[in-house]
């Protein structure tokens, strides 16, 4: 396996375009008789899918759930971060890519987050176009606010539900190409597989998720658009459906596997409440903007927040980081909610004393600007806070804890975002490529659309134009295969037939993945885990009771399968993790801190991206390394006080 | 908390179904609704018997997936709250509840919760989009919108096309689903020019998918879990009504959708 990034000579600002000049095109008849196959329809895979039937080639779309507006894009709160410098406070594409790579702590590929900066203020304006409710002021000029680590206010937003408001643009575009026939739309479908042919991805191996039946659809290019795997960890902010299976099928393919170990933990998600907890909630955290984080000074101090003088009140991240305070990121936020945790100064639902959480403070927001300005920006937060709580972030402050929400790590690509198969694209958090070991808020949002919109539609011409593809049919025996290995795998779920559900399994790995893989590791929790990930792996394969029948909708069985792809994932997960002895925004060894707590880096041994040769489940890895060159920024320790 | 559930069980989109009772003895206050329905799962996993299907995705009220009627009113009992977001607290120990799928025509049955939904995808690929080419927008901001008008489409683009109002309606008429697109895109600028070919083929659309029309009940809201209000239903009576007597059907017709 050979990493070959592709990234564009000349300066900086000059490299997308010059590539955009050079990357071969597919001339508008020949676009007809492509078939490419889009897996995944969220902000990426959504808006990839509707540009490139708008180009011309034959799209087919598939999802999981029952209907492509229901990807998990969908839930993203926030906002989506643009370099339109609106406000006049000296933002650039410069100043943002120079943020997001130091937000990344100098993890990410110069070039391609130089890209994304770049094109993130046309994706405010296409997104405008489609009719994307923004918030405006009252002149009717776009809004913006802040948000955590950085100092300019670039973030879009429409009130809390700005990725919904983004995913239906791009659902809609994507809707308007099914009712013309350009986009083959498979709702309910699950891709189980990578079809394989003659080094080229050619095709994928799907199981209706209504009926059961699997099949294989095949064309000449297969795009990976299925988010991220923060379910590893059982309890995370994601939908419960995803999961990493189409990534992990791909990497068993043949795709490279990035810094699987990089995933981030959010800072201010809403606590677990008991053993029955199905995942976590996030509250945005452009609360962060208004709200102030403490805990009580004194350890096990059980008194009602209300009754908690000012003095005895312990802001910890105004303390720590006076310049940035409560904004500081997320990787450094939550290490420090954890901390003061630890240190016994949590807060319960009850009061404090030893709880897993954290004060989210609204009051002084309230008092300063009213209740009715606080409504405004975050009514439909506390609404939900309160649903799940039963208490009024109004009368009460709101209590966070961290949690699993994004995945830095995923598909290795190129600078056109291919996969190391030949054909195989990933876009969105699918793939690796532009937040490095941590990913700033509004970043995400905009990522997935750059991929979707704006990168992907072109550069997977480059391919295409130059690919002399046969013409592949259903008997070819690549496809056979497959698809029998798919069908195998079903019945062999089926047939273990022990005592154990899938559920108790998959909370059984988040666990462990949370308690030695998740806000700090360290070599022997790492080393611990891998090994404790065999042991319940086998005990999944021989003891786990999977009801019902193959060909049916059977939602026990989807669980199954994701939940076995996951068990084979972690431990490539730890062993990244154990691999590398470095501290990294959200990889935080504990061997490597500076003494006041902070991540250590460590650039002369681990300035580069790790991308893992899948070698067969129970095997090492081979680790391949992309050397990460900075020619513009310099790199430094971030500093956030 | 010791609840009594009355669930609907239904093998497949052809087989008869009917309400199977289930004693759950150790549900708490704090639970959501979908975990009291994974608690029972897990309990019927351990008798070896099939576990109760039902579509869900988010837990966070905004994708969509999750809905079932729950003693007759669709997510619940409380305002404003998807059957995800509904927690145990609402209701009292002892209670008994009856759990059903979605009831409507154009909703079919696919196994004991979960229904087909898919005709709401097709309305809005009959025109609940704006025609726009990637690439082709104009800068953001060269289009000043009022903020009252971004508000209003933003109240109604809060619509996450879960069906509660189809199944609140005693007609079953999606009026509300399709209002609230329909509004979202009218009330923008940007959405004026296919705005009557829009409101005509989305109506068309609605009424191929076998949905009731709408006689004002006004069940549609109460049970809407964004609170889409039906003073959209208006708006889209009124636009239909324009597009209708400005153009011939045929040439409102013939310009949806465009050609990509």
């Amino acid at each position: 396996m050979e990493l070959r990034a592709k990234l564009p000579s000349g300066p900086l600002p000059e490299k997308w375009e010059r590539h955009r000049a050079e990357i071969k095109l597919v001339n508008p008849a020949n676009k007809l008789k492509r078939h490419i196959i889009v897996v995944g329809s969220g902000l990426a895979g959504a808006s990839a899918a509707a540009s490139l039937a708008e180009l011309g080639y034959a799209v087919s779309c598939f999802c999981f759930q029952d209907s492509p507006r229901r990807a998990h894009s969908i839930a993203a709160q926030g906002g989506i971060n643009a370099a339109k410098n609106y406000q006049n406070d000296g933002d650039s594409a410069f100043r943002l890519f120079y943020d997001t790579i130091k937000g990344g702590d100098f993890r990410s590929r110069e070039a391609n987050v130089y890209r994304l900066a770049e094109i993130s203020a046309s994706i405010i304006d296409q997104c405008t176009a489609q009719g994307v409710p923004f918030a405006r002021e009252y002149g009717g000029q776009l809004a913006n606010r802040s948000f955590g680590g950085v100092q300019v206010s670039r973030t879009f937003y429409a009130r809390g539900q700005t990725g919904q408001q983004l995913l239906l643009g791009a659902y809609q575009a994507l809707s308007r190409h099914i009712g013309i026939g350009k986009v083959k739309m498979y709702p309910r479908t699950e891709m189980l597989d990578l079809v394989v042919v003659d080094g080229r991805a050619r095709g994928i191996v799907v199981r209706s998720l209504v009926d059961g039946a699997v099949s294989t659809h095949v064309g000449d290019a297969v795009v990976l658009a299925t988010g991220g795997y923060s379910n590893v960890y059982y309890l995370s902010t994601n939908a419960k459906g995803c999961n990493v299976t189409a990534i992990w099928r791909a990497h068993k393919r043949g795709a490279a596997f990035a810094n699987p170990c990089f995933t981030q933990i959010h800072p201010t998600c809403i606590p677990a409440t008991g053993q029955h907890q199905s995942k976590l909630t996030l509250m945005s955290e452009s609360l962060r903007n208004d709200g102030r984080i403490w805990v009580p000074k004194r350890k096990g101090d059980a008194r009602p927040p209300h009754e908690i003088p000012e003095d005895e009140r312990d802001y910890y991240l105004e303390r720590l980081y006076p310049s940035y305070g409560n904004l500081a990121p997320r990787d450094i936020a939550s290490r420090r909610a954890k901390e003061v945790c630890d240190e016994g100064r949590g807060v319960g639902s009850g009061g404090g004393g030893g709880g897993h959480g954290v004060y989210l403070d609204l009051r002084d927001a309230i008092a300063r600007l009213g209740r009715r300005v606080i409504a405004e920006r975050y009514g439909n937060l506390f609404e939900m806070y309160e649903r799940i709580t039963g208490e009024s972030p109004f009368q009460r402050p709101m209590r966070i804890y961290p949690a699993p929400h994004y995945t830095m790590g995923g598909l290795w690509v190129d600078y056109n975002l291919m996969t190391t198969v030949d054909g195989l694209y990933a876009i969105g958090e699918a793939n690796f490529s532009d937040h490095g070991a941590n990913r700033l808020g509004a970043s995400a949002l905009m990522q997935g659309l750059a991929d979707g919109y704006f990168i992907l539609p072109y550069t997977i011409g480059d391919y295409l134009a130059q690919a002399k593809l046969a013409p592949l049919d259903a008997a070819h025996p690549e496809v056979r295969r497959t698809e029998a290995e798919v069908s195998e795998r079903v019945a062999r779920l089926l047939a273990v037939g022990g005592r154990r559900s899938v559920d108790t399994f998959h909370r059984e790995l988040g666990r462990l993945m949370w308690d030695k893989c998740g806000m700090s590791r360290n070599a022997a929790g790492l080393r611990e885990a891998m090994q404790r990930i065999r042991v319940l792996r086998d005990e999944f394969w021989s003891d786990v009771y999977v009801a019902g029948k193959g060909a049916d909708l059977n939602q026990a069985l989807e669980h199954a399968g994701r939940v076995a792809d996951f068990f084979e994932f972690a431990e490539l997960m730890c062993h990244d993790a154990l691999h590398r002895e470095e501290s990294c925004g959200c990889h935080f060894r504990e061997e490597h801190q500076t003494p006041e707590g902070e991540a250590k880096r460590d650039d002369e041994r681990f300035g580069y991206v790790a991308a893992w040769e899948f070698r067969g489940v129970g095997e090492p890895a081979v680790l391949h390394k992309e050397p990460l060159e900075f020619e513009t920024v310099h790199l430094a320790q971030r500093s956030y006080k | 908390m010791r609840l009594t559930l009355h669930v609907w069980r239904q093998a497949g989109p052809r087989a008869a179904g009917h309400f199977v009772r289930y004693d759950v003895a150790d549900a708490t206050p704090d639970m959501s609704f979908l975990e009291l329905l994974d608690v029972l799962n897990q309990q019927l996993i351990a008798r070896r018997e099939e576990p109760i299907a039902f579509d869900h995705d988010c837990r966070e009220g905004i994708c969509g997936a999750c809905g079932m009627v729950i003693n007759g009113r669709p997510h619940g009992p409380r305002r404003a709250t998807t059957t995800c977001q509904l927690h145990l607290r609402s209701f009292s120990d002892g209670a008994e509840l009856w759990i059903e799928p979605w009831r409507a025509r154009a909703f079919p049955v696919l196994k004991d919760l979960v229904v087909d939904r898919s005709a709401f995808d097709r309305v809005i690929q009959a025109g609940g989009f704006i025609s726009v080419r990637t690439g082709s927008a104009p800068e953001a901001n060269a289009v000043a919108v009022p903020k009252p008008d971004a508000e209003r489409a933003m109240d109604a683009a809060a619509c996450i096309g879960c069906g509660a109002c189809v199944a609140a309606c005693p007609n079953a008429s999606a009026m509300l689903f399709v209002a609230a697109k329909v509004s979202h895109l009218g009330l923008l600028p940007q959405g004026q020019p296919e705005r009557g070919s829009r409101v005509v083929n989305m109506v068309a659309q609605m009424d191929a998918e076998g949905f009731g029309a709408c006689t004002n009940h006004g069940e549609c809201m109460t049970a809407c879990p964004k609170e889409i209000s039906i003073d959209f239903i208006a708006r889209l009576n009124r636009d239909y009504l324009k597009a209708v007597v400005r153009y011939p059907l045929s040439v409102v017709r013939g310009d949806g959708g465009g050609n990509g």
